[in-house]
C-alpha cells in the first residue's frame, strides 16, 4: 500500500481524496444544510445533492491537475509549454495585437448589432479607467483603492452641472475632468507621505466617503434615487432626434443606433487620448520619475526629484482621466444613481490593472476584454456569474503574477529597444 | 449624562466585534504584509455557519441554552477556521514571496468569490434569527430614561476580554506564537532556525478566522439578522481599525476597534445615523495624517 | 592652511544625532575642502552614514549646523532644507551603501533620470512635452548624450539599454556613482563605493574619482573600509569613533596618529572583532549604519 502510495498515481490520489475530504468538510455545514425562510422563522433543509457533486468535482480535477498539468514529467503540460510562444515572439505578436484590436475596435459598429456594440461601450469605458488608473498604480506604484471616487465625481460634475446651469456636454466633459483632478490634488495632497498600505485604506475611504455624502446629501444629489434624465451628448450641436436631429442633417433615415454608434466613437476617442497622454508622458521626464518613484523613492529624491509634486500629478492625472470617464457614464446612461460607484467597481479597475500587467497598456485591454467581456458573455449564468469572475481573477493571478503583459519598455534607448523583463520590475511601496 | 453611558455601552459593544475582525487583518498583515480583503467575508461565514448551527441544533432537540451556544460557537469556531484555512491555501500560498500586489487580488477574488457562493447555496434573502438572549440589567434610570446594559452585551464584552487576554497570552507565551513573531521579523532566518513557515502562516490563518467567526456568532445574537453581504462593510470597518491602532499591532487592533465602534456610536447617537462612515473613515484619515503609522503601530525608520 | 580650513565647500558644525537614547553622533565638526577627496573613516556603528544621512537630508540632526557653499557664493545650511531640494539647489549628490538603484530601468534611463530638473524646466513641466516643442528635443539630446559621455567614462556604453538590475556589482557601484554625477553636483557623496568590489574595480574606481575630482571639479566626501584605498587616494581623512571625532588632516597624519591607531588600526585582530561585535548591537538597536 505505502509502495502505491509512493508513486506518482497514488500520490496524486491521496492528494485527491485529501483535498475531497477538506472540500466535504467545508462544505457539510455550509452547503449541506440551507436555510430557508417559512412561516414562523428559518428552517433549514439538506441540500446534500450538491455536496455530493462538489466534492465529486473537486476529486476529479484535483487529481486531473496533478496528473496533468504539475509538477514532473507530464506529457500535457510539456506539450502545452511548447505550444506556448516564446517571450521574443510574444513581443512580437505583441507588437501586432495593438492595431489589429485598434482596427478591430474601429470596424466594430459597421457588423456588430445593438448588443455588441453596447459591450464595446462598457468594454471601453473600463479600458479607460484602466489606463486613468494604470498611470497611479502602474506607473507611479501608488496603491489607490478608492479610484471610483474620480469616477463619480466626473459623473455627478456633468450630472448636476446639466441640471442646475444647463451646460451642454461638450462643455462639462472638460470640466468633470478637470474637478476630478483637483479633488484628486486635495485628497492625494495630505496622504501622499502615507506609504504602502496606509495609502491603500485611505483612498479606499475616500472612496467611501465620496459615496456616503453622494448617497445622503438628498436635496443636493437626490441622494439614492440618483439624477435622471440627465442630457445626451450632441454631434456638434445636433441631437439625435426624430426630427430635425442628425438624421435629417444627414438626410439619413432616423435609427436610434445612431446615438449608440456616436457614444462608442465618443468613448473610442476619449480611451484613446488617454491612451496616447499616457504612451507620451511615459517618455517625459514626469513620465519617468512616476516609474522611477515606483522603483526606489529614495534614490529619487538624492537626485533631487520632488516625489510629493511627482505623486500628486501621478494622482491628479489619473483622477482627471477617471473623471472624463465619469462624464461619459452618465450622458451614457441619463441617469446615475451612488450604486454605480461602489468599492467593488474600484477593485474591479483595480484587478484590471494588475491582471492586464502594471504599467502596459496593452495589458489592461486584454484585461478589460477577458474580465468585462467575459463577464457579459456569462450573463446567462446569473447567480454563478460573480463567483465565475472572483474565480477567474484568483486563476489568472495565479497563473501569471505578474499580469498578462509584464514586460516593460524603455522611454529611451541608445542603440536597441529590448523589453524590461517584468522580474526585474518593481511595484512601489506608496 | 445617561445618554452619554448608553452610547458608550453601545460603542464598547460594537468595537469588541470590530476589535475580533481587526485582530485578523493585523496578524495576517504583520506575518506576510498583505491585505486579507476576504476576512471580512470570513466573518460572514462565520455567522452563517452559527445561524445554521443553531437552527440544527434546536431542530435536534437541545434547547439549553448555554449548551446549544457554547456548541454553536465551539463549531462555528472550528468549521470557519477550516474556511480561513482553505482561503489561504488556495489563494495566497501559491503567491508567497511573489509580488506584492498579486495576493491583493487574489484576496478581491476570493471576497467575491466568498460572498457570491454564500448567496447561491443559501440564498441573497436576509436570515432573520429572533433574540436568543434577552433582558438585562438597569444601570440607571433618571426621567424615565434607562441605561441598560443587556444580557447580549455582557455576554459580547466578556467574552471578547477573555478570547483577547488568552490570545495575547498564545502570542506571547507559547513556541507557536514565538513562531509567529520570528516569521514577522524574517521569514527566511526563521525558516532556517527550524521554524516550519508555512505551517505558521496557515495556523495565524486559522486564528484569525476562528476569532472572526466569534464576532459573527456575536454579531448574529447580537442584530439578529444576518445576509452574505455584511461582511464587506465590517470588513471595511475592521480592517480600518486595524490600521487605526497601526497594523501588524495586537493591542492596537483592539483599541483601533473600540475607537471605530466608539466613533460610530457616539456619531450616530449626536449627531446624524447617516453619516456614521464618514465620521469613522475622516477620523482615520486625520490621525494617519498626523501619525502615519496609526496609533500603537511602530514608528516606520526610513532605512537610507 | 590646508584646502579645507582655507575654502571649505561643506562645513559641519557641532552635529549631533540621537536616536532615542542613542547618541550616533556626538558634537562633531569637520570641513570638507573645495577640490578634496575627503574621507570619513571609522569601524563599524561610528556613525559616519549617519554623518551622511544629515548632510544628504535624509536624517534632520538633532543639533548642528551643516553649511554648504557653493561655488557660486551661494550658501545652503542643509539641516533646514528637504532632501530633494539639496540635491536640486545645494548640488549635492549621493550614493548609497546598499545601492539603489532604479532596477527595472535601463542604464540609459538611469542616467536620465538624474537630469529630471533640467529636462523638466526645458519641456515646461512635461506639458510642452506632450507637444513636442523645440527646446525639449533640444534638452533631451543634449541629455542623452551628457549620458552616453558618461556612460563612456565608466564603461558601459554597450549595457545602455540592458535593465540596471542586471548589470555585475561593479558596474552597477559605477553605474550609481555617474547617475549622481548627472545631477552636476558640487559635492559627491559616495558611501562605501568600494564595498565588494575586487582590486581591479577597485583601482578603477580610484582612477574615476581621481577624474571626477580633476575634471569634473567636484568636491568628494567618501565613507569607506578600504584602508589602504582611502590612504591612497584621500587628500584629507576625518576619522570617527563612537560618533566623536578623534582625527583629522591629512593621510599621513591620520595613519601615524597614536588615537587612531589605538582605537582603530592598530589594535589585535580579536579586539577588533570584539569592538565590531559591540558596534552592530548598537548597529541594530539605532539603526545608525
Amino acid at each position: 500500500m505505502s509502495d502505491f502510495l509512493q508513486t506518482r498515481v497514488g500520490a496524486a490520489l491521496k492528494d485527491a481524496a485529501l483535498a475531497a475530504v477538506i472540500t466535504l468538510l467545508l462544505a457539510s455545514i455550509m452547503v449541506g444544510l440551507r436555510t430557508k425562510t417559512e412561516q414562523g422563522g428559518l428552517v433549514i433543509v439538506g441540500q446534500w445533492g450538491l455536496v455530493a457533486w462538489m466534492v465529486g468535482v473537486v476529486f476529479v480535477g484535483r487529481l486531473a491537475m496533478s496528473l496533468l498539468i504539475w509538477r514532473g514529467n507530464n506529457p500535457v503540460a510539456n506539450a502545452m509549454n511548447a505550444m506556448l510562444p516564446k517571450q521574443d515572439t510574444v513581443s512580437k505578436i505583441g507588437k501586432l495585437v495593438g492595431p489589429l484590436l485598434l482596427l478591430f475596435a474601429v470596424t466594430l459598429p459597421f457588423y456588430g448589432n445593438r448588443y455588441v456594440i453596447d459591450m464595446g461601450i462598457l468594454v471601453l469605458t473600463y479600458i479607460m479607467l484602466g489606463w486613468g488608473l494604470n498611470i497611479v498604480v502602474g506607473l507611479a506604484g501608488l496603491l489607490d483603492l478608492g479610484y471610483v471616487a474620480f469616477y463619480a465625481v466626473g459623473a455627478y460634475s456633468y450630472a448636476l452641472f446639466a441640471q442646475y446651469f444647463d451646460l451642454s456636454f461638450w462643455v462639462c466633459l472638460p470640466l468633470a475632468g478637470i474637478l476630478a483632478a483637483f479633488w484628486g490634488m486635495i485628497l492625494g495632497f495630505p496622504v501622499l507621505r502615507l506609504r504602502g498600505d496606509y495609502l491603500a485604506i485611505v483612498t479606499l475611504a475616500f472612496g467611501e466617503i465620496i459615496r456616503v455624502v453622494l448617497l445622503n446629501w438628498y436635496e443636493f444629489t437626490g441622494g439614492p434615487d440618483g439624477i435622471s434624465r440627465i442630457p445626451r451628448p450632441s454631434f456638434f450641436g445636433l441631437e439625435f432626434t426624430r426630427k430635425n436631429g442628425f438624421a435629417d442633417f444627414f438626410g439619413l433615415d432616423y435609427s436610434s443606433m445612431h446615438r449608440i454608434i456616436f457614444l462608442f466613437y465618443l468613448i473610442l476617442i476619449l480611451a484613446l487620448i488617454t491612451n496616447f497622454v499616457t504612451m507620451r508622458l511615459r517618455k517625459l521626464p514626469i513620465g519617468r520619475a512616476w516609474e522611477a518613484l515606483r522603483e526606489d523613492e529614495i534614490a529619487c529624491r538624492s537626485l533631487g526629484i520632488n516625489t510629493t509634486n511627482t505623486k500628486l500629478t501621478a494622482f491628479a492625472l489619473g483622477a482627471m482621466f477617471g473623471g472624463f470617464a465619469g462624464a461619459f457614464f452618465a450622458t451614457r446612461q441619463g441617469f446615475i444613481s451612488p450604486e454605480s460607484f461602489t468599492f467593488m467597481e474600484s477593485a474591479i479597475i483595480l484587478a484590471i490593472v494588475v491582471l492586464g500587467g502594471l504599467g502596459s497598456q496593452l495589458g489592461v485591454v486584454i484585461a478589460s476584454l477577458v474580465m468585462i467581456g467575459g463577464f457579459e458573455v456569462f450573463r446567462d449564468l446569473e447567480d454563478l456569474r460573480m463567483l465565475v469572475f472572483g474565480l477567474l481573477m484568483v486563476g489568472i493571478m495565479i497563473w501569471k503574477p505578474r499580469g498578462i503583459v509584464s514586460s516593460r519598455a524603455p522611454s529611451v534607448f541608445l542603440k536597441e529597444k529590448k523589453s524590461v523583463s517584468g522580474d526585474l520590475v518593481a511595484e512601489g511601496e506608496g | 449624562m445617561e445618554y452619554f453611558i448608553q452610547q458608550l455601552i453601545n460603542g464598547v459593544t460594537l468595537g469588541s466585534i470590530y476589535g475580533l475582525i481587526a485582530i485578523g487583518y493585523t496578524m495576517v498583515y504583520g506575518i506576510i504584509g498583505m491585505i486579507n480583503f476576504a476576512h471580512g467575508d470570513i466573518f460572514m461565514v462565520g455567522a452563517f455557519i452559527a445561524l445554521i448551527t443553531l437552527l440544527a441544533v434546536t431542530a435536534m432537540g437541545i434547547t439549553f441554552l448555554p449548551v446549544a451556544l457554547l456548541i454553536v460557537l465551539i463549531i462555528s469556531m472550528l468549521m470557519t477556521s477550516v474556511w480561513g484555512w482553505g482561503v489561504e491555501r488556495l489563494a495566497y500560498r501559491p503567491l508567497r514571496g511573489s509580488f506584492r500586489l498579486a495576493p491583493l487580488i487574489t484576496a478581491i477574488g476570493m471576497s467575491i468569490v466568498l460572498q457570491n457562493f454564500v448567496q447561491v447555496v443559501q440564498g441573497a434573502r436576509v436570515k432573520p434569527l429572533p433574540p436568543q438572549i434577552t433582558g438585562g440589567i438597569t444601570i440607571m434610570e433618571k426621567d424615565g430614561f434607562l441605561v441598560q446594559l443587556s444580557y447580549m452585551q455582557i455576554l459580547i464584552i466578556v467574552t471578547t476580554v477573555l478570547l483577547m487576554a488568552g490570545f495575547t497570552l498564545l502570542i506571547n507565551k507559547t513556541s507557536l506564537g514565538r513562531a509567529q513573531r520570528a516569521c514577522e521579523q524574517d521569514q527566511k532566518m526563521a525558516s532556517l532556525l527550524g521554524v516550519n513557515v508555512d505551517r505558521t502562516i496557515s495556523l495565524t490563518f486559522v486564528m484569525g478566522a476562528a476569532l472572526a467567526s466569534v464576532a459573527g456568532v456575536m454579531f448574529l445574537l447580537y442584530y439578529g439578522v444576518i445576509d452574505f453581504y455584511i461582511g464587506f462593510l465590517a470588513g471595511v470597518k475592521a480592517f480600518t481599525a486595524a490600521v487605526l491602532g497601526g497594523i501588524g499591532s495586537l493591542p492596537g487592533a483592539m483599541l483601533g476597534g473600540l475607537l471605530i465602534g466608539l466613533i460610530e456610536t457616539f456619531w450616530s447617537g449626536y449627531f446624524s445615523v447617516e453619516y456614521k462612515d464618514v465620521a469613522a473613515f475622516s477620523i482615520l484619515a486625520i490621525v494617519l495624517i498626523f501619525m502615519p503609522s496609526g496609533l500603537l503601530g511602530k514608528p516606520e525608520v526610513e532605512k537610507v | 592652511m590646508t584646502t579645507w580650513q582655507d575654502n571649505p565647500i561643506l562645513t559641519v558644525e557641532h552635529l549631533t544625532m540621537r536616536f532615542g537614547g542613542l547618541v550616533a553622533v556626538d558634537d562633531l565638526s569637520f570641513e570638507v575642502g573645495r577640490g578634496d577627496i575627503t574621507a570619513l573613516i571609522g569601524p563599524n556603528g561610528a556613525g559616519k552614514t549617519t554623518v551622511f544621512n544629515c548632510v544628504t537630508g535624509f536624517y534632520k540632526p538633532t543639533e548642528g549646523r551643516i553649511t554648504m557653499k557653493r561655488e557660486n557664493g551661494q550658501e545652503f545650511l542643509l539641516e533646514r532644507i528637504p532632501d530633494f531640494e539639496i540635491a536640486h539647489h545645494a548640488r549635492v549628490a549621493r550614493t548609497f551603501q546598499n545601492i539603489r538603484l532604479f532596477g527595472g530601468m535601463t542604464v540609459l534611463e538611469n542616467l536620465m533620470i538624474a537630469q529630471h530638473n533640467k529636462l523638466m524646466k526645458d519641456s515646461v513641466f512635461s506639458i510642452g512635452g506632450i507637444f513636442g516643442i523645440k527646446s525639449f528635443r533640444k534638452s533631451e539630446n543634449a541629455s542623452v548624450k551628457k549620458a552616453t559621455e558618461w556612460l563612456e567614462r565608466i564603461n558601459l556604453i554597450d549595457r545602455a539599454d540592458d535593465p540596471a538590475a542586471d548589470l555585475p556589482y561593479g558596474d552597477q557601484r559605477r553605474l550609481e556613482i555617474a547617475r549622481a554625477m548627472c545631477t552636476n553636483p558640487e559635492l559627491l557623496c559616495l558611501d562605501e563605493p568600494a564595498a565588494g568590489l575586487n582590486p581591479r574595480e577597485t583601482s578603477e574606481l580610484n582612477g574615476l574619482l581621481h577624474s571626477i575630482r580633476d575634471i569634473d571639479k567636484t568636491a568628494v566626501l567618501l565613507i569607506e573600509h578600504d584602508m589602504s584605498m582611502v590612504m591612497e587616494i584621500s587628500d584629507h581623512v576625518v576619522v570617527l569613533d563612537y560618533g566623536v571625532k578623534i582625527s583629522d588632516g591629512d593621510a599621513d597624519f591620520v595613519q601615524n596618529d597614536p588615537r587612531v591607531i589605538a582605537a582603530y588600526l592598530g589594535v589585535d585582530d580579536d579586539e577588533v572583532e570584539v569592538a565590531e561585535a559591540e558596534a552592530k548591537v548598537g548597529q541594530k538597536e539605532g539603526a545608525t549604519s
